[in-house]
C-alpha cells in the first residue's frame, strides 16, 4: 500500500542535506509520495528504509509474465475492484487445454486451429492467449505437438514434480505456469519452478491454507505464483476473488497478492462453460482456461474480454478510414461518422441493413460521438477534409458528392471551401433515419 | 492462521418490490415476483444473504413478429402467432414473469387498437398464471393510447407498465397509480438520469416500492460495457444510502443481443464467427449474464436456451 508523504518522511535521514535538490527531507517526501522524484535521489538514505520503501512500492496483485518465443502473457498488477474507479489493465489470458494422452495426431489438430484463429472486432485481431497441457501421457511429447503448430505460452497441468519436469525440460528456454502446488506437494513443485524459472498456480478450497502455502513457497524462492481458488459453483468462485482482489488491493495482504486462475471447461458442459468463462472475465481471473475451443464461444468471450478491459476513459474505437458496405461501387454515395465505436456501429448496421450500397468514411475523432466531437474540435471541415484525402477518397468514387451527419450540417459551409469540387449534402441527425434517407434522397 | 476477510457493511439497502397479485391480494396471479431487499452487493453470500434471487422474464409479442431473427422463429414454432399459446410455452421454458411487447400495428398494417391491446393482455393473463410486464409500442401517443385501457382492464393484478421515459411518463405513471400497477422507469445509460426520472417518477406519488428502475444496456460488443459499470455504479449509490437509486434493476438483454449482426444475420459473416444457432445463444446469455452479476434483479430473455443457462447460472449464484 502507497505511504504517505509523512509515513516516508520518518524513514529519511531527516537532516535536510538539501543534496536531492529540495529545501527540506518533507518537501521531498512529499515528492516521493507523489511519485515525482526518485528516491535514489537521496544519497543517505538507509538500507533498511529503502527496503521498505520499495515494498511499498510493490503493486498489490504481483505482474505475473508467461512467455514463449517472444509471445508474451501478462496477468496481476491490478488496482481497482470496480473497472469505472480507473480501469482493468492486463486482460486475463484466455489458454485452451490439450490432453497429453490425446496423442500428438489430435493435439496438433485442435492447436493448430486454435492458434491460428482470429476474430476482427472493431478493426482489432482478437485471439487466444496458450496453450495448456494436461500432463496424463508423454508430456514431452505433447509439448513437441504443441510447439510444432503455436509458439504461444504454455501451462503445464499436473501433480507429480517428476511427471511435469520433462514437459519442462521440452520447453526449457520459456517462462511456463506449472499448475499446481497445494498441501500435498508444494516443495517439490518449489523446487521444479524455480530449476526451470516458471510460474507456479498454488491450489487450495481454503483461503487460509493458500496464504500458508504462498508464504511457505515464496519462502522457498519462488516470487512469481497464480491462485487456483477452486470453488464448487459460481457463487463460491465469486466470493473467493472477490476477497481475494479485496485483501490484496484493501488490506495489502501479500501473501494472496497474486493473480488468479480460473477453469471453466470444468464444468463439463459448454453451455456452463462460457458462463463460467464469462464470470472469470469479468470478475478478476488473470488466465482463464477453457476445454472447448469453438469460434461461437470463443469469439464473444474475447468481446467480453475487450469490453470490460476497455478504460472507461478511452472508449472504444474503430480504425479511420473507408468502410465498404453492401459492396459499394465508384458511383455509390460516401456517408462520413466519426471513429467511436458505438456510432460506427450504429451508423454502419443502419447503412448495411438498408441494403443499400455505400462507402463510409470513419475520420478519426479520438474515438469521440459525432456531437462531442464537434463540441471538442475534434470533427470540423479541416479533419474531415483530411480524411478525405488521405484515404483518396477522390480515386474511388466517380460521383464527387459526401453526406455529413445531420448533427454538424453547420460544418457544410467550410467543407465547401475545404474540398473544392466536392459536393456537400446534410444527411439526417439519427442512424435509423439514414436507411429512409438514403432511399428517398439520395437515389 | 486465519484471514481476516474484508467485509463491505452498506447504510442502504434496496426497495423491495413485489410483481403481481395472487386472488387474495386482488388480482388473478397463482404467483408473485419479488425483488430486492440486498444489502450487499450481487452475491456476496458472506456478507449478508441475498432475500430476493434475480428473476428471468421472457419476451413475447402480441401477434408474430415481423422483425425477429428465424432462430427465433425456429425455438418457438407455431406458438409466436398467438400471444397465449406463446405464454404458455414461455412459462413451460422457465419464464419468472412475461413480457408482453405492444405492436404498433396489426398484422394487416392497421393500427393496434386499445381493445385489440387489452385483448391480448386478458388473453396473456388467462394462459398463465405469472406476473406480466406490459410494454406499449414505443411511441408515446401509442402507448398512452393502449396502456391506459389496459391498466383499467387489469386493475388491481399489479402489472408493471412502461416504459416510462424522461419524455413520456405522466400518463403511464397516472395510470398505474390509479389501478394498482407498477411502473418502468426507462433511461439511457447515466447513473444521474436513472436518478433523476426516478425522482420525476416519485413526486407524482408513485410509490418507491412500485417503481422498477431500467438503466439501459448495450449488448456484447456493443456497449455492454458503459451498462455494466452504470449498473455498478447504481447499485454501489443504493447501498451508499441514495434513496433514487435504491430501485431493482430491470434490463434487456435479449432485445439488445437479438438486434446484433452477430445474433441476427446467419450467411456472409466471417467464418471466425461460428455456428450462427449457437453464437447467438451465447450473445444473449453472455450478455445477461454479465449483467446479473453486475446487479440486474430482472433480465429479459428471447431464447429459450438461454433462458436455460441463464436460470442455472442465477440458482448456482444462490447456492452460497
Amino acid at each position: 500500500m502507497a505511504l504517505s508523504g509523512i509515513q516516508i518522511y520518518k524513514l529519511l535521514p531527516q537532516t535536510n542535506c538539501k543534496e536531492c535538490g529540495f529545501p527540506t527531507c518533507l518537501a521531498f517526501a512529499m515528492k516521493l509520495a507523489a511519485k515525482q522524484v526518485e528516491l535514489s535521489s537521496c544519497p543517505y538514505v538507509s538500507d533498511e528504509s529503502k527496503k521498505q520503501l520499495a515494498e511499498s512500492a510493490a503493486p498489490p496483485i504481483r505482474l505475473v509474465t508467461l512467455s514463449a518465443d517472444g509471445q508474451e502473457v501478462k496477468a496481476g498488477n491490478e488496482t481497482v475492484m470496480f473497472r469505472h474507479e480507473k480501469t482493468f489493465y492486463n486482460k486475463p489470458g484466455i489458454f485452451i487445454r490439450i490432453k497429453a494422452s490425446d496423442g500428438a495426431e489430435a493435439i496438433g489438430k485442435k492447436v493448430a486451429a486454435a492458434d491460428t484463429y482470429t476474430v476482427n472486432y472493431v478493426g482489432m485481431e482478437l485471439a487466444i492467449d496458450g496453450f495448456a497441457i494436461e500432463a496424463d501421457g508423454d508430456l514431452a511429447a505433447a509439448v513437441k505437438a504443441v510447439r510444432e503448430k503455436s509458439k504461444r505460452p504454455l501451462i503445464l497441468i499436473g501433480k507429480d514434480a517428476a511427471v511435469l519436469e520433462p514437459g519442462l525440460q521440452a520447453c526449457s528456454s520459456e517462462t511456463a505456469l506449472i499448475h499446481a502446488a497445494d498441501a500435498s506437494n508444494w516443495e517439490a513443485m518449489a523446487e521444479l519452478a524455480k530449476k526451470f524459472k516458471a510460474a507456479l498456480a498454488v491450489k487450495s478450497e481454503s483461503l487460509d491454507e493458500l496464504a500458508d502455502l504462498t508464504q511457505k513457497i515464496q519462502a522457498a524462492g519462488v516470487e512469481d505464483m497464480v491462485l487456483d481458488l477452486g470453488g464448487k459453483n459460481m457463487a463460491e468462485w465469486l466470493a473467493r476473488s472477490t476477497q481475494v482482489r479485496r485483501l490484496a488491493l484493501k488490506s495489502n495482504f501479500r501473501a494472496l497478492g497474486y493473480p488468479v486462475i480460473a477453469f471453466p471447461g470444468d464444468a463439463g458442459d459448454e453451455g456452463k462453460e462460457s458462463v463460467y468463462a464469462a464470470q472469470a472475465i469479468s470478475k478478476y481471473a488473470g488466465f482463464v482456461v477453457m476445454d472447448t475451443f469453438s469460434p461461437e464461444m470463443i469469439y464473444p468471450l474475447l468481446v467480453l474480454r475487450e469490453n470490460i478491459y476497455t478504460d472507461p476513459q478511452k472508449p472504444i474505437q474503430v480504425q479511420p478510414g473507408i468502410y465498404e458496405i453492401n459492396a459499394p461501387t465508384p458511383d455509390s454515395p460516401v456517408l462520413i461518422t466519426t471513429n467511436f465505436s458505438i456510432t460506427y456501429f450504429s451508423v454502419a448496421n443502419e447503412v448495411e441493413g438498408s441494403g443499400l450500397p455505400a462507402w463510409l468514411l470513419v475520420t478519426d475523432a479520438e474515438g469521440m460521438s459525432v456531437l462531442t466531437a464537434w463540441a471538442a474540435g475534434k470533427f470540423d471541415a479541416e479533419r474531415i477534409a483530411k480524411s478525405i484525402k488521405e484515404f483518396n477518397l477522390a480515386d474511388k468514387v466517380t460521383n464527387k458528392r459526401v453526406v455529413l451527419p445531420g448533427h454538424v450540417a453547420v460544418l457544410s459551409g467550410e467543407l465547401e471551401e475545404e474540398l473544392p469540387g466536392w459536393e456537400i449534402r446534410v444527411g439526417p441527425r439519427e442512424a435509423v433515419d439514414i436507411p429512409a434517407f438514403m432511399k428517398q434522397v439520395l437515389n | 492462521m486465519p484471514i481476516e476477510i474484508p467485509k463491505d457493511k452498506w447504510p442502504g439497502s434496496i426497495q423491495i418490490v413485489t410483481i403481481g397479485a395472487t386472488s387474495a391480494e386482488g388480482g388473478t396471479r397463482t404467483q408473485t415476483v419479488t425483488l430486492g431487499g440486498e444489502t450487499t452487493l450481487p452475491f456476496m453470500h458472506f456478507e449478508a444473504p441475498t432475500p430476493h434471487a434475480p428473476v428471468v422474464a421472457v419476451e413475447i409479442k402480441d401477434r408474430h413478429p415481423d422483425d425477429w431473427s428465424p432462430l427465433l422463429a425456429d425455438a418457438w414454432g407455431s406458438a409466436m402467432d398467438d400471444p397465449a399459446q406463446w405464454a404458455k410455452a414461455a412459462e413451460a421454458a422457465g419464464a419468472d414473469l412475461i413480457v408482453l411487447a405492444l405492436t404498433l400495428t396489426k398484422a394487416d398494417g392497421s393500427p393496434t387498437k386499445p381493445e385489440d391491446a387489452v385483448a391480448s393482455v386478458k388473453a396473456v393473463l388467462g394462459a398463465t398464471g405469472l406476473p406480466l410486464i406490459v410494454w406499449g409500442p414505443g411511441q408515446a401517443e401509442a402507448d398512452n393510447e393502449l396502456l391506459v385501457p389496459i391498466a383499467e382492464a387489469a386493475k388491481g393484478e399489479k402489472l408493471v407498465l412502461g416504459i416510462c421515459e424522461d419524455k413520456n411518463y405522466r400518463t403511464i405513471v397516472a395510470t398505474a397509480m390509479a389501478n394498482g400497477h407498477l411502473v418502468q422507469a426507462r433511461t439511457p445509460m447515466d447513473v444521474n438520469l436513472s436518478k433523476q426520472l426516478n425522482i420525476l417518477v416519485s413526486d407524482m406519488g408513485m410509490p418507491h416500492d412500485r417503481i422498477i428502475m431500467d438503466p439501459t444496456t448495450g449488448a456484447l460488443g456493443y456497449g455492454i460495457e458503459y451498462g455494466y459499470s452504470v449498473m455498478e455504479r447504481l447499485r454501489l449509490a443504493a447501498l451508499q444510502g441514495d434513496a433514487m437509486t435504491q430501485q431493482p434493476m430491470i434490463v434487456t438483454p435479449g432485445f439488445e443481443a437479438w438486434k446484433t449482426k452477430e445474433s441476427k444475420v446467419g450467411e456472409g459473416v466471417p467464418e471466425a464467427w461460428g455456428d450462427w444457432n449457437n453464437r447467438a445463444i451465447n450473445w444473449e446469455t453472455l450478455t445477461a449474464a454479465s449483467l446479473v452479476e453486475s446487479g440486474a434483479d430482472i433480465v429479459v430473455l428471447r431464447h429459450p436456451e438461454s433462458i436455460k443457462r441463464v436460470k442455472a447460472a442465477i440458482t448456482e449464484l444462490m447456492t452460497a
